[in-house]
């Protein structure tokens, strides 16, 4: 029966060809303008680190004399703070971030130097993390504390400099240092680049930065410090910095310090001792006021920071309304198309035919229209995305079709238009027999 | 005129007619409250930068941080900048207008002050109210003796000696406004964390490096500190030496070290045309679902329209035979439209108010302003009339003999 109803159906949309473009064009734009906001929305509001986000955590205290308890505290901690925190290991792991722009060449090929971003962080980050490697591995507690010249770099890095090639063991010159390459990341991209996400509250909704790409070359914290001494760019100062870019012994904020727990009654714990530390420091003098200490869950950070820009969202709203405004137009242009066909109803039904099969015929025909719709939806789904690549946004290499948003494109569709169906195909299907025979 | 029998005749045909409104009445309020934001992003586009846009180049280099030998380098290259054809003015700097990065600070009115009064960002460098073409509306320029080496006021700073702070400032006039509303600013003092600067001058405008937020974007000072980061602005003579001089600046600078790292150069306008680029795509994709919705809605129109025409073909044949003219026929399709469509125009502005209200909440949008209703309900009757007119002209051509077949 199914067979029958859809060689109707396409009997039936090859009957009145105008009618059946106008309908599939209506749900082709409609599906192609949400599912291109969607997809977007949905990659930058994703999980960074599916499965383990749970257990990472971002304290923070408030080192600035001048604020008070009842102010959110800022979102970086100054040196000694981070110092402090990390070297307690009181969490399973950590690890303080920090980047910084600097000069960065191969000394070996003699080509000219290349600006580039350098993380600085401290071994934990990468198994914390689950950063993936393709040749090597990350450094060791040890060389954080023995300020070893050691680095990764990232896959763009390695293909940049050596073609690809398994690069451990050679050397890298960052600004005027040598530093020896012990690890060559996979491909890395997490999405946003949750672990330097800062500042989100005050960026006014423009939080695209945060999905830029990983940096290019990581090495130890102290390390780091270092070699780029000098460079490093405060979050915040409550006076001015002694030395412009060495931050160290400055009255600023300027490292994130990331934990890991893994338990509920070890988050429990931390959150005592970060409160406990900023309780400490005020009894020595160092800090003001303690009460405004903090932990957020990774995901609650994400969250705290707005990571999705605001005109995404907007975008997103804008489409749904646009696919909302779609869905009526073909409501009634399903409508015309069924009740145009009356006549030929009211016969079925004189023939015997039920109101479910009237019904379900219908419904067959608006599905198939889905389905078209849906096919060319896609194919302004993946232009939309091609154009959201060609932005000069930091997501925008990110702008991708995955296989269940392809998914849901002709869900959507399908679903859409099926809904738009419901209404005119009980209209149809309450034609009466007798009445619509008489006028034959 | 035929208005009762048309309303009759909707009566019985309530789902269509209503699915009309409601297209009519969706795509009202979302029309008008995206060419609102349209016209809030131009706007935002067309922000005054207060300097000489059309003469101006800029050159970042990177890797200098602040040495004895950078402040000769730095010397030697406006030396050198300067004696390129056709440049007007160099100026070594912090910072540049549309840079987005910069420097910030505090400022308070009174230096017990908790809190600071507002946050300005802080631009520094020799000659910068000519070297970016400022216009000076109230005291004087900074002169060469009220400058200072910018390391030596950072270490100055640091050790409260006070003598190598700078103690004048020169202010934009909405900051001055902001801080002494109607009151001369000139002479007035205000504390930069706790240092105190007098103010000497006021210049018309000069808009921050980056902009978080909109109402404070010309919140700007110049200290009078000698910069050697490797930022230049050079002003041309003329615009149209701009490319010229830039490909000469880069080469002169390039020959004095070849082993400079350039990471910026462009002209002001590109700079401009960079900084707004979220808000040109934001503008861009509005037009085009602004457009796509009318088409839809149109064509929605020109579906139903040819629907109910089919429909009705006999009973327009009657009234033919019954002495209707073909333009009756007509005026009746346009007007059941007019009817349709002012319905839905009412609802649309209801809507776009709420669409309106919830978007000031959320995405801290000003109100709609009121001019956006009729003309968004002018160019919703206009579209409705024109989508129906195909539709009513096949009606119009029904001949009267239809009314004889087939009763």
């Amino acid at each position: 029966m199914f067979v029958y109803y859809l060689d109707l159906a396409f009997r039936s949309l090859r009957r009145n060809t105008m009618l059946t473009a106008l309908m599939v064009l209506a749900i082709a734009v409609g599906i192609g303008a949400s599912m291109t906001t969607l997809t977007v929305t949905h990659l930058l509001s994703g999980d960074p680190l599916p499965g383990r986000s749970q257990h990472i955590f971002y304290p923070q205290v408030d080192p600035d004399p001048k604020r008070t308890d009842d102010k959110e505290p800022y979102d970086k901690l100054d040196y000694q703070s981070a110092v402090d925190l990390w070297s307690a290991h009181r969490a399973d792991r950590q690890a303080i971030v920090v980047d910084s722009r600097l000069k960065l060449s191969d000394p070996a090929s003699g080509a000219p130097p290349i600006m580039a971003m350098m993380l600085s962080t401290t071994a934990d980050f990468f198994p914390m993390f689950d950063v993936p490697f393709q040749y090597g591995a990350g450094w060791s507690a040890q060389d954080d504390a023995s300020r070893a010249r050691v680095a990764v770099i990232s896959a763009d890095l390695n293909q940049k400099l050596f073609a690809g090639a398994n690069s451990v063991g050679r050397t890298l010159r960052l600004r005027n240092s040598d530093v020896r390459i012990v690890g060559v990341l996979k491909p890395w991209r997490p999405s946003p680049q949750f672990y330097m996400v800062a500042g989100g509250r005050f960026a006014n909704g423009d939080t695209a930065d945060y999905y830029s790409k990983t940096e290019d070359v990581i090495t130890p914290f102290f390390t780091g410090l270092d070699i780029n001494d000098g460079s490093f760019w405060q979050f915040t100062c409550w006076s001015l910095p002694a030395r412009t870019g060495h931050l160290q012994d400055a009255p600023c904020v300027w490292l994130g310090l990331w934990v890991q727990l893994d338990n509920a009654a070890k988050v429990a714990g931390y959150r005592r001792f970060v409160a406990d530390y900023a309780a400490q420091q005020k009894s020595l003098g160092r800090f003001t006021h303690a009460g405004n200490a903090r932990m957020r869950s990774l995901m609650e950070w994400l969250d705290f920071n707005g990571v999705v820009p605001s005109d995404v969202r907007l975008q997103t709203w804008l489409s749904f309304a646009f696919l909302t405004i779609c869905l009526f137009n073909t409501v009634g242009l399903l409508l015309a198309k069924f009740l145009r066909r009356s006549g030929e109803i009211g016969v079925r039904r004189a023939l015997g035919a039920s109101r479910a099969a009237v019904f379900a015929q219908c419904m067959v025909e608006s599905a198939v229209i889905g389905l078209i719709g849906g096919l060319f939806g896609l194919l302004l789904t993946l232009l939309g995305l091609w154009l959201v690549r060609q932005q000069p946004v930091a997501y925008a290499d990110l702008a991708r079709l995955d296989v269940p948003m392809f998914l849901l494109t002709f869900a959507l569709a399908v679903g859409t238009s099926v809904l738009a169906g419901v209404l005119p195909a009980l209209r149809a299907c309450r034609v009466a027999p007798a009445w619509q025979l008489k006028t034959l | 005129m035929e208005i009762l029998p048309i309303l009759s005749t909707l009566r019985r045909h309530k789902i269509t007619a209503f699915l009309v409104i409601i297209e009519i009445a969706l795509t009202c309020a979302i029309v008008c409250n995206a060419v609102f934001i349209i016209n809030q992003r131009l706007d935002r586009m067309n922000m005054p930068s207060g300097v000489d846009e059309h003469r101006l180049v800029h050159i970042g280099l990177a890797d200098i941080g602040v040495t004895k030998d950078q402040k000769a380098r730095t010397a030697e290259d406006i030396a050198a900048l300067r004696q390129i054809p056709g440049v007007a003015e160099v100026a070594s700097l912090n910072q540049v207008p549309f840079g987005n990065s910069s420097s910030n600070g505090g400022i308070k009115l009174d230096p017990k002050q908790n809190l600071s009064t507002l946050n300005a960002t802080m631009y520094s460098g020799e000659n910068l109210v000519r070297g970016l073409g400022l216009q000076l509306v109230a005291g004087r320029e900074l002169q060469p003796d009220d400058y200072m080496d910018s390391d030596v006021v950072m270490r100055a700073v640091h050790e409260r000696d006070t003598k190598s702070i700078p103690h004048v400032i020169m202010i934009t006039e909405n900051m001055a406004q902001r801080l002494w509303p109607g009151q001369q600013a000139l002479g007035k003092q205000i504390y930069l964390s706790d240092i105190p600067l007098t103010v000497v001058g006021v210049v018309k405008e000069l808009v921050r490096p980056s902009i978080w937020d909109d109402s404070a974007k010309s919140y700007s000072m110049i200290l009078p500190m000698r910069e050697a980061q490797g930022e230049y602005m050079i002003r041309t003579k003329t615009p149209q030496d701009r490319d010229r001089v830039l490909a000469a600046a880069l080469t002169k600078l390039k020959e004095i070290n070849p082993h400079r790292v350039v990471l910026k150069k462009h002209t002001f306008d590109d700079m401009r045309h960079d900084f707004f680029q979220n808000d040109r795509a934001m503008a861009g994709l509005l037009v085009g679902v602004c457009v796509a919705l009318l088409v839809v809605t149109a064509l929605g129109i020109v579906g139903l329209g040819s629907f109910w025409v089919a429909q009705r073909r006999r009973q327009i044949g009657v009234r033919r035979a019954l002495g209707a003219t073909r333009s009756n026929i007509l005026r009746y399709f346009q007007t059941e439209n007019f009817l349709l469509a002012t319905i839905g125009i009412a609802l649309g502005m209801v809507l776009a108010y709420g669409i309106n209200l919830l978007l000031m909440v959320h995405y801290e949008l000003p109100r709609l302003p009121a001019i956006y209703f009729p003309v968004g309900a002018l160019l919703l009757w206009v579209i409705g009339q024109l989508a129906v007119l195909g539709p009513a002209m096949r009606a119009a051509a029904v001949p009267p003999v239809v009314a004889t077949r087939s009763v």
